[in-house]
This record gives C-alpha cells, sequence and structure tokens, in this order.
C-alpha cells in the first residue's frame, strides 16, 4: 500500500458564469520518504491539487489517503505547506514564528520547545531567535518558514514553489539545504514548479501536467545516480542535460 | 573624502531644519495670539465676542482658583474618554463578529451603510429620553457618535489581511478563533489604531454636543451657558480647554501606536 495515495480526482471551479475544470482524472501513488514534483505550464491545476492534498479545500470528486486514512486538514498536522513566499508573521519574532505550529496545538513547551530551537540551528539561522522578519534576507526568512513549516513534524511535505521569489544563487543554496534536511528526516515531500531544472535536481519522479483540464500527461523517472545527488551537483551530472531536453520536448509538444 | 565629516554635516542640516520648522511653528503661534490681543484691545474685531487672550486668561485664573473649572473639565474629560473608549471597543467587537459570520456581514451591509450615512447628533434627543439626562446619555453619545465608522473600517482591515497568513495557520490545523487571533488581528493594528485617532475627534464632538442639549456640568455646558448669558471669554475658555486636551488624547494614542506597532 502506497504511502500517499491520490484517487481519481476531479476539480471543478465555480462562480457565477464559468464552471472551470482545473483538474480531471488524476490518479497517482507516492511512497514513504520519496520526493516528487509537479511540473507544468501555469494554468494546469498543479497548485490546485496541491492544495487538495493539504487539505485547504475538498476536491469535486475523488479521495486523498495519507496511510490509508483520508485526510482532514482541520484536525492534525501531518501535512506541512510552504508557500512562495515566506509568510513569516512580521509581527512576531522569528523563534514566536517557528513555534507557530505548537503553539496552535498547546505544545510550545518544554521538550518541543527546545527540539524546535535546535531546528532553527539546523537550518543555518542560529542566533536570530529573538530578530524579526524583516532583520532577515529573503534566503534566511524561506529557511525560516522551512523550520516553521517542519516543527511540528508533518508526515507530507508540500511545497509551492517555494524557491521562486529568490535570487538564483540563494535559490541553489535553499535546494541543498532543503534536500539534505528532508532526507535526514526522512520526510516525504512533493514540489510544485515550473523549473524543469529545479525538478530534476531535486526529485526521484517528476509528473509533467497539461492544462485545460488539468492531467497527468507524462511521468519521468530520475535515474538512481542522479538521485543520490544533492540538487546542485545534480545539476553538473552528465544526465542532468539528457533528462532536461526530453522534459523540454514535452513540454514544447503541450503547446501546440 | 572623509565620511565621517560628511555625516557630521548631514546630521547638522537635518538639526538646522528641525529648528527652523519648529521656530515657524512658534511663529505662528505668537503672531496668532499677539494679534487677537492686539485686535480687541483697538477694537478692529469685537472685543465682546472675540474676547481676548488676557481675559481669557485672566478668567482661566479665577475659575481655577474657584474649583469650578477643573471639576466642569474633568467631567467633560471622563464623559469623552469612556465614550471614546467604548465606541472603539464596541465598532471593533462589532467588526469581529461581521468578520465571524459572512453571511451575517452580507445581511447587514445596507444597514450599516444607512446608518453610517445619518448624523448621529440627530439621534440626541432620543437617546437623551432613553437614557435619562445625565452621564449615560452623553457618554452613550460619545460613543454612538464613532461605532458605525469604526467597525465600517476595521472590518475592511480585517478583510484585507493577507489570505496566504490564513492558508499558513490552516495548514497548521488552527480554529477560526485561532485565526482571528494570531493573525486577523494583529495584522488589522495599524487600521485600529488610526481609526483611534478619527475617534479622539469624533468622541468630543459628540459629548460636547450631549452637554450642550442636557447637562448642567461639563466644558459644552460652560460653552452654552457662556452664549446664553453672552459671556464669550467663557465660551473662548472652554474651547480652548477642549483643544488641549484632545491633543493630549491624540498625543496618548501615537503613544499606544508606538508601543503596539513594532513594524
Amino acid at each position: 500500500m502506497s504511502f500517499l495515495r491520490i484517487q481519481n480526482i476531479h476539480h471543478t471551479y465555480f462562480s457565477n458564469q464559468t464552471a472551470a475544470t482545473a483538474l480531471a482524472d488524476i490518479s497517482l501513488d507516492i511512497e514513504k520518504g520519496e520526493f516528487v514534483s509537479f511540473l507544468g505550464p501555469s494554468g494546469c491545476g498543479k497548485t490546485t491539487l496541491l492544495s487538495i492534498i493539504a487539505g485547504l479545500f475538498p476536491p469535486t470528486s475523488g479521495k486523498i489517503l495519507l496511510e490509508n486514512k483520508p485526510l482532514n486538514a482541520d484536525s492534525d498536522t501531518s501535512i506541512g505547506y510552504m508557500l512562495q513566499q515566506d509568510y513569516l508573521f512580521p509581527w512576531k519574532t522569528i523563534e514566536e514564528n517557528i513555534l507557530l505550529g505548537l503553539k496552535l496545538i498547546k505544545k510550545d513547551e518544554g521538550l518541543e520547545r527546545i527540539k524546535t530551537l535546535k531546528l532553527l540551528t539546523e537550518v543555518g539561522l542560529g542566533g536570530t531567535g529573538k530578530m524579526y522578519p524583516r532583520e532577515l534576507s529573503g534566503g534566511m526568512r524561506q529557511r525560516a518558514a522551512l523550520a516553521r513549516t517542519l516543527a511540528v513534524d508533518p508526515k507530507i511535505l508540500l511545497l509551492d514553489e517555494p524557491f521562486s521569489a529568490l535570487d538564483y544563487q540563494t535559490k541553489l543554496k535553499l535546494e541543498d539545504l532543503v534536500f539534505e534536511t528532508l532526507k535526514s528526516f526522512g520526510k516525504t515531500a512533493v514540489l510544485v514548479t515550473h523549473d524543469i531544472g529545479e525538478a530534476i535536481a531535486m526529485s526521484d519522479r517528476i509528473y509533467l501536467f497539461s492544462p485545460n483540464p488539468g492531467r497527468v500527461h507524462k511521468t519521468f523517472e530520475v535515474s538512481d545516480e542522479l538521485r543520490e545527488l544533492m540538487p546542485f551537483d545534480a545539476r553538473n551530472h552528465p544526465q542532468y542535460p539528457i533528462l532536461f531536453q526530453t522534459i523540454w520536448k514535452e513540454l514544447e509538444s503541450l503547446e501546440y | 573624502m572623509n565620511i565621517d565629516q560628511l555625516h557630521h554635516q548631514y546630521k547638522s542640516s537635518l538639526k538646522k531644519e528641525n529648528r527652523l520648522i519648529r521656530l515657524y511653528q512658534i511663529l505662528i503661534f505668537l503672531v496668532f495670539f499677539s494679534s487677537w490681543e492686539l485686535f480687541s484691545r483697538k477694537e478692529w474685531i469685537d472685543p465682546l465676542i472675540f474676547s481676548s487672550p488676557t481675559k481669557v486668561w485672566q478668567l482661566f485664573m479665577q475659575k481655577l482658583s474657584d474649583g469650578t473649572l477643573l471639576s466642569h473639565s474633568g467631567v467633560t474629560l471622563f464623559e469623552t474618554v469612556l465614550g471614546f473608549i467604548i465606541g472603539t471597543l464596541l465598532g471593533t467587537v462589532l467588526a469581529s463578529l461581521l468578520w465571524w459570520s459572512p453571511r451575517l456581514s452580507k445581511t447587514l451591509d445596507p444597514y450599516l451603510v444607512i446608518l453610517n450615512a445619518m448624523p448621529k447628533v440627530a439621534l440626541g434627543p432620543i437617546i437623551i429620553v432613553a437614557f435619562g439626562p445625565g452621564f449615560p446619555s452623553i457618554i452613550s453619545m460619545g460613543a454612538i457618535i464613532s461605532i458605525i465608522i469604526t467597525t465600517i473600517v476595521v472590518y475592511t482591515a480585517f478583510r484585507e489581511v493577507d489570505p496566504n497568513y490564513l492558508k499558513v495557520l490552516q495548514t497548521f490545523g488552527a480554529t477560526r478563533t485561532q485565526k482571528f487571533r494570531e493573525a486577523i488581528l494583529p495584522a488589522s493594528f495599524p487600521t485600529i489604531i488610526s481609526t483611534l485617532k478619527v475617534n479622539v475627534g469624533l468622541s468630543w464632538v459628540g459629548v460636547v454636543v450631549g452637554e450642550f442639549l442636557v447637562s448642567a456640568k461639563g466644558l459644552g455646558y460652560l460653552i452654552i451657558y457662556g452664549f446664553q448669558v453672552f459671556n464669550f471669554t467663557l465660551v473662548m475658555l472652554a474651547l480652548m480647554i477642549i483643544a488641549v486636551f484632545a491633543t493630549i488624547m491624540y498625543q496618548l494614542v501615537e503613544l499606544l501606536e508606538r508601543k503596539l506597532i513594532k513594524d
């Protein structure tokens, strides 16, 4: 049995004038500890699917099972969600921000607190606990957001283009950090991106989505050699440009 | 090139500018009061209507020594502060209720528009009959004048909070109460503070009008009394005191703003 099962998801957005189908017939399985990417042009419903997995709203039809149980975002914290921007609360210190998830379930005392503050050091933000988000750079803020997400010890991490608002150098460094951190905690992760290189460098498997309505167009398995490497090194591996070209051609073919 | 020296120059030019502005401010103050005094003495303006600073000052000292000024100001200040606090608090609570229930807010929308457009002081006579002539009705006047506008402005601020903050909280499984406490309310503090600033002025209007209508005490009463016995020095004195108190209240709100908003 797979860790995360997505079964026959359909989703349609209704408004007064229109009924726009964003997702049609999506079924896929993700194993424990895997890192998969949803890749595709804008409007292919990849963020919609991620939001549905996160439980932000229910799909029009279909089921999502995590460890064979239906997901319910309002009652547990098994899902961690990272957005395009950090969305750290500007009126809270970094420490308060990181402890937010635990505070909501009233576990921000004692051991959990110490563990979380250690997490801050692990993402390279030691000593910034008393600072406010505005005092940190974009990359540091996104790292703080990662620590906030990991603090509640989610079973699965959903990453919605978390590197897209960063400059290139910071992005490459953060890719490595996120990759390393997730592997060391053995976390399962789903990354939504429109960046082919990022998808190849980070994931074990890539789902390419086609638009109108959003469907899984093709699945690419990333070779074992690339999987083992850190994202930065994967980008320099000879197999990287080959896979890049393959996916690039598929993406091009979608446009016509 | 000497960075320190340039920095020093920059700082001293800033200081000079500030000093100049302060000088102009004091100048306006002095020119206003001295020409008021002069015009009144030369009878270029009617001294009976416009009085003069020295007369106002003499009356101030006299009323201060016989203790009546203190009790009148105290009463009005108490009513205004209470009206201000009640108005702002009720307005914010009402805004929270509207945020809580979108259906309630849609239902009440036209009524809020009507209530906001209506001149609240026109309700004065009804309030006075309902609460009786005295403290409660004057405080109500001070409060009612700011409740609806506070509700509308604060509710709008609640709705404009970036939905992504709520998304973050939702993925942590936050309840609606938690979303309100952790994101909606703190994100709206700047707006709430700026409505406080508006409400300072509004509460004074409500209370003074309330005192016009019923009271036998307070600065609004002094104004009406002075008007009836044609003692415009008394009217001017009451106006001056209101100006001073309103300014102090405004400064206190600004102090609160600096404490509350670290960003």
